[in-house]
């Protein structure tokens, strides 16, 4: 559906991928295809163990030793940390180790294929330590593997009292909730190649999120000044998440090599390390307790949401936070409250990927509202209906919804363009004679665009804004291209903001030693929050134009190509910036752990539609609808390919995507054994959008790119209850767990 | 244990003669990156579950990564830098208009089995033939959906232009 701005020249339009071509022809260029000269390749030593304390490092006979650079922690000149949040992950272990595949020792040499003899040739004398692999050991503190109580953060969100709600309630249900880690598993593995000269200082180009982390993370372990240090992203092969905080550390792998050999060198894992070694989504376990009334309204919410954070805290406190505030969806009710904490494991860190913790606490309690719907005797969409959060209302964190929501009006949208109430119809009736059950069900929840929190206002984004001598405009950001679209729509942002044609529109690659810090490309952030300084900087160009009296208030794009050269060749340069403020009234109180969020909110409602097999477990998605509220769409058909590609991942989440672990190691780091879902096993994924333009969004947008994740699994095990009568409590929904549960029901 | 050496293995690369020095049991599709320079053909899983390094070999497609680069010699061997002449080849086309590439990684090897796909067409392909015709090359980000509408487009515009 489309606003009523049609005089919008770019806006709405599905204007093709800006380096589209470059992608379709094989010629954009990915870290891996990059070679220098002398460069020399590099590979990580990494721990077996998952605890332990290290003895020593031996390098076996039969290698020539002498050809490689060896780094171990004594070689860090600077601290030997992955620079992110609490600081605690060194980016080489030194005399103890808290995971397995934790690295250890780093070896180069110009023959990748002597270099892997090498690495197996290294061996690490390591004394093992009990080790903590579930969240109850780890809570239960008989080992503490992480400060002084593996406690990385906690939050208590209370609104109301729920301890004097529970002697209203006409009812009281519970229920426990699990989901398990998640591999991001972009189709390109994780790479670096750093450069290293007492000169110019550290360069390092790579496949990566967050060029402005990398870039302090390499100050802080080399012990560098900002402007020693440069930081390229090349072409990003898909991200996810996976390339927000990982980057820095095989970018500090590459550059300490680098220092040490004076050679280029480069580090590109293989599927197996990048699958064994590289950060998941964080596993969970939700805890609800829900007070109802006779007329299905809530009355209470008792939430306790646990997050397995892994051996170091990554970014485990936001994760968390960012989980913990969804975990009371789109709902009002007035008391509320939720505890949650991240814990310490002995796993490898968990860390980002897509939806950021709000995949887990939703997935929670949109199958904990089914139950409560069940023992209610109410229709699932109707306890939904009784209970949506309407314009002026509170959320749980004390967050008054301003903007227009309708969800009630998405809700019936998404259930008449799947059919919804025929079906389930259609299904009670014909599923006691079919050996292949059939079943639909929905979720309905919401998603916070930007950093949570105060996120937004620390971070102080910066955009940038030039004009070139042959009067096109450039952007520059530090927002990166990783597939979804950046590029692009900042391009129909600026243009549209200027009025002038979209080939006008530069977007400058990003490179610290040229772009501003426009913040980390995570959080459904960087169209909604990061393209609105890019509209705002473009508009500064202009304004300064128009001022000088070069452009007349009505112009072509001639004509403001010809004021671009004239202004530079009276002044010199043609420059704009702009920085983030929050919007008028949104507001955070970090002490209370109340207020605004987030700036908007993404809402929707998600049906999927289920055959169930009870001979073979199979699980097979017939049909996926998505409806979703994300305020104006910039460009359609990359929108509509965010939320498919989300879609998709949530289906593998819900279904197939089962990290495997032994004494804390992923045994299925292939993608032999580690199922994503092929073209053969998606079902149409049919996408809805309602748009209702946001006020402090560039054209009316609003952030979109993790919402998508957070629905296919409550809705598909929604609907694989619907249709087996069964009630599973942890995904991934593998033929395993399903024949646990069906024979649960039968026993 | 015998030392291994290089061998000379030659075969054509879009269109044109090539003789490479490799050991034999080289990945044809190092030898194509690394020797030939041509670093469209991508690297996801080296096991031959991604389908990123496809390539044709006689017009078949075959994971690069499973190629020993000796079996490779005498054949005609087609990668993505092959596909498009002056102009973008209609399943290109249609992938940069229909939104079928995102991050791109995975999208030449599947422009490659689409291409095959589209090839082996006499009328427009079902979705089943879609889907099964691209079931070995995983992307991530689309969900399909993109890829599926591009082929289709690059069918009726091929059996348009056939026609």
């Amino acid at each position: 559906m489309q606003s009523d701005s049609m005089a919008d020249r770019f806006i709405g339009k599905s204007i093709p991928r800006k380096e589209g071509r470059a992608k379709v022809t094989g010629r954009a260029l990915y870290v891996d295809d990059m070679v220098m000269p002398g460069m020399l390749y590099g590979a990580t030593v990494r721990s077996p163990v998952a605890r332990g304390r290290i003895r020593g490092i031996r390098y076996a006979q039969g290698i020539p030793w002498d050809e490689f650079t060896i780094v171990t922690a004594q070689d860090i000149p600077g601290k030997n940390c992955v620079a992110l949040m609490l600081n605690d992950q060194p980016c080489l272990a030194d005399q103890v180790v808290n995971h397995a595949e934790e690295p250890v020792v780093l070896l180069a040499h110009p023959d990748r294929y002597l270099l892997e003899e090498a690495r197996r040739a290294v061996e690490l004398d390591i004394e093992p330590l009990p080790a903590v692999f579930t969240i109850d050991e780890s809570l239960a503190r008989q080992q503490v593997v992480w400060g002084e109580d593996n406690i990385f953060k906690s939050f208590l969100v209370e609104s109301g009292d729920v301890e004097s709600a529970w002697g209203h309630a006409h009812l009281i249900v519970e229920g426990e909730y699990e989901t398990g880690a998640q591999e991001q598993l972009y189709i390109e593995p994780q790479g670096m190649i750093a450069t290293f000269t007492a000169e110019q200082g550290l360069t390092v180009w790579g496949s990566m999120q967050c060029p402005y982390y990398v870039h302090r993370a390499l100050m802080t372990l080399l012990d560098l000044p900002v402007n020693q240090v440069r930081v390229i992203q090349t072409e990003t092969g898909g991200g996810f998440g996976g390339k927000e905080e990982y980057p820095s550390m095989i970018a500090g792998h590459a550059a300490l090599l680098a220092r040490k050999s004076g050679k280029p060198v480069k580090i590109v894992y293989d599927r197996m390390e990048d699958m064994a070694a590289t950060t998941k989504r964080h596993p969970s376990r939700t805890r609800h307790r829900t007070a109802v009334t006779r007329e299905g309204k809530l009355l209470a919410m008792d939430i306790e949401f646990v997050v397995d954070g892994g051996a170091y805290a990554t970014l485990s406190p936001v994760v968390l936070s960012r989980g913990t505030i969804h975990a009371a969806g789109p709902y009002f009710c007035p008391n509320v409250r939720i505890r949650s904490q991240a814990v310490a494991t002995n796993f490898p860190p968990h860390g980002a990927f897509r939806g950021f913790g709000a995949p887990q606490s939703i997935f929670a309690l949109e199958r904990q509202m089914d139950q409560v719907a069940k023992v209610l005797g109410l229709a699932p969409e109707e306890l939904r209906r009784r209970n949506f959060v309407k314009q002026g209302e509170t959320l749980a964190v004390g967050q008054v919804v301003r903007e227009k929501v309708d969800m009630a009006g998405l809700m019936e949208r998404a259930l008449e363009l799947s059919d919804y109430y025929a079906k389930r119809k259609r299904f009670a009736e014909e599923n006691p004679r079919r050996e292949v059950k059939k079943g639909i069900g929905l979720a309905s929840f919401l998603h916070g665009a930007g950093f949570t929190g105060s996120g937004e206002r620390y971070l102080a984004s910066l955009v940038g804004a030039e004009a070139t001598p042959e009067g096109r405009v450039r952007v520059l950001a530090a927002s990166t291209e990783m597939g979804q679209g950046t590029m692009t729509v900042f391009s129909q942002i600026a243009a549209e903001a200027l009025g002038v044609d979209y080939d006008m529109i530069e977007i400058v690659q990003p490179d610290t030693a040229v772009v501003p810090n426009s913040g980390p490309t995570v959080a459904s952030r960087t169209c909604m929050v990061v393209g609105k300084l890019v509209e705002s900087a473009v508009l500064g160009i202009r304004q300064q134009l128009l001022s000088s009296g070069l452009l007349p208030e009505r112009y072509t794009s001639e004509q403001f190509r010809q004021a671009c050269r004239q202004f530079i060749e009276n002044h010199g340069a043609l420059k704009s910036s702009s920085e983030y403020s929050a919007p008028p009234g949104v507001y955070w109180d970090d002490d209370k752990y109340r207020g605004d969020a987030y700036g908007a909110y993404a809402w929707a409602v998600y049906v999927a539609e289920v055959s169930v097999d009870l001979t073979t477990y199979e699980i097979r998605v017939d049909d996926f609808v998505a409806v979703q509220e994300v305020g104006r769409v910039i460009n359609p058909v990359l929108a509509t390919g965010q939320i498919e590609g989300g879609v998709a991942q949530g289906i593998g989440f819900a279904l197939y995507e089962n990290v495997v672990w032994q004494e804390g190691q992923m045994v299925n780091s292939q993608m032999t054994n580690y199922i994503m879902p092929t073209s053969a096993d998606l079902p149409p994924i049919r996408v809805f959008f309602e748009e209702v333009p946001y006020a402090h969004g560039p054209g009316g947008a609003k952030g979109i790119g993790e919402l998508p994740i957070d629905g296919p699994a409550p809705a598909i095990v929604n609907a694989i209850e619907n249709a087996g009568g069964v009630n599973v409590n942890r995904i991934p929904v593998t033929p395993e767990v399903l024949m646990e549960a069906l024979e649960g029901v039968h026993a | 244990m015998p030392e291994v050496r290089k061998v000379a293995v030659s075969f054509a690369v879009n269109g044109e003669p090539r003789t490479v020095e490799a050991y034999p049991m080289a990945r044809l599709l190092d030898v194509l990156r690394q020797d030939l320079l041509l670093t469209g053909t991508k690297e996801g899983c080296g096991e031959g579950e991604c389908g990123a390094c496809s390539v044709l070999i006689d017009g078949e497609l075959v994971n690069s990564c499973l190629v020993p680069v000796a079996q490779a010699e005498g054949s005609r061997i087609t990668t993505i830098e092959g596909i498009a002449g002056e102009t973008l080849h209609a399943v290109q086309e249609a992938f940069v208009e229909c939104g079928g590439a995102q991050c791109g990684i995975c999208t030449p090897g599947m422009v490659l089995a689409a291409v095959t796909l589209v090839g082996r067409q006499s009328a427009q392909p079902t979705e089943d033939d879609i889907r099964n015709g691209l079931a070995g090359n995983l992307c991530r980000c689309t969900g399909y959906m993109r890829i599926f509408e591009a082929v289709l487009q690059a069918c009726e515009k091929s059996v348009g232009a056939g026609a």
